[in-house]
């Protein structure tokens, strides 16, 4: 039995920036702590603050924190489970056969 | 000919009060908040020391309020750039509150209500470094700055000193708070600059 292989973190590259290009308000969320599913646009978000820190509407845990230095940043997004993020159409729909 | 004289034109430089590098002078007291303002009643209120090995000591507010008192005065820099010169404060010194403690622990990560963390060395809480403070300029410190008690370490950024201290957890291991898992330094020396991870 031969293992499965994998690429290098490159790969990622593409879809990433996809997806990081994204309108975040146009995204939905998932808190981890709570498990509340809704548009990131209803984060309470606390600005006067070393960063940014986006808190869950419903049980007020971080579900995302952005730092930005003079020349890098920092996104940190473990309290959310996921983000769903409209995409185009990747191809036409088949049709029946 | 100008008629304001050359003494109507400011301090030289040499004579503003020191302050690390980046930071500016304020005379206010700016309230920096990463979630909401925890309201915690002081019939309840506790701080708690854990230690490595598992022993656990606390103090009521009242028991807090019974130890000696101490008035630091002293100079306070935000890693947002402000710093504020010669503040007021009434507190516990950490190192009474270390006193009795029995660890080996080189660490300290800060915990507070609301969930709030920050991580020190266990020696830059002691030597008359560090205090939970109770009190700002005489009245009782507001729960925006921190209130009913702050941790307060001066000679470090001001993240690290928590508001609404709940209390320390011991470690051998440095474990990074809240701010330090996002990018910010694990030590945080204004002196040296030290603002983000790798400075």
């Amino acid at each position: 039995m031969t293992e499965m292989s994998y690429l290098d973190g490159n790969m990622l590259d593409g879809p990433m920036r996809e997806l990081l290009t994204v309108d975040l308000s146009s995204a939905v969320g998932r808190c981890e702590n709570c498990g509340m599913t809704g548009s990131m646009a209803s984060l309470h978000v606390y600005s006067h603050a070393p960063g940014l820190v986006g808190r869950c509407p419903s049980c007020e845990e971080v579900m995302v924190r952005l730092v930005r230095g003079p020349d890098r940043a920092w996104l940190d997004m473990r309290g959310t489970t996921f983000l769903q993020v409209p995409m185009p159409m990747e191809q036409p729909f088949p049709g029946p056969l | 000919m100008g008629i304001v004289s050359p003494g109507f034109q400011g301090r030289p430089r040499t004579q503003e009060p020191a302050l690390p590098p980046g930071q500016y002078l304020t005379e206010d007291f700016p309230v920096l908040s990463a979630g909401p303002t925890p309201r915690v009643s002081l019939d309840t209120w506790e701080f708690v020391i854990s230690a490595e090995n598992g022993s656990e000591h606390r103090w009521s507010w009242q028991e807090l309020m019974a130890l000696p008192q101490e008035t630091p005065m002293v100079d306070i820099h935000c890693v947002t750039r402000w710093s504020k010169l010669g503040t007021n404060w009434q507190g516990v010194s950490v190192d009474t509150l270390l006193d009795g403690v029995d660890t080996g622990a080189h660490f300290a990560l800060a915990h507070s209500y609301g969930g709030y963390t920050t991580n020190l060395p266990l020696d830059d809480l002691r030597g008359g470094q560090a205090w939970v403070v109770h009190t700002f300029d005489g009245a009782p410190l507001p729960a925006e700055h921190g209130g009913p008690a702050r941790l307060l370490v001066p000679h470090l950024y001001f993240w690290k000193s928590a508001k609404w201290v709940r209390g320390l957890r011991l470690k051998t291991m440095d474990e990074p708070g809240f701010w330090e898992t996002a990018g910010y330094h694990d030590y945080g020396d204004p002196w040296r600059e030290q603002r983000y991870q790798g400075d």
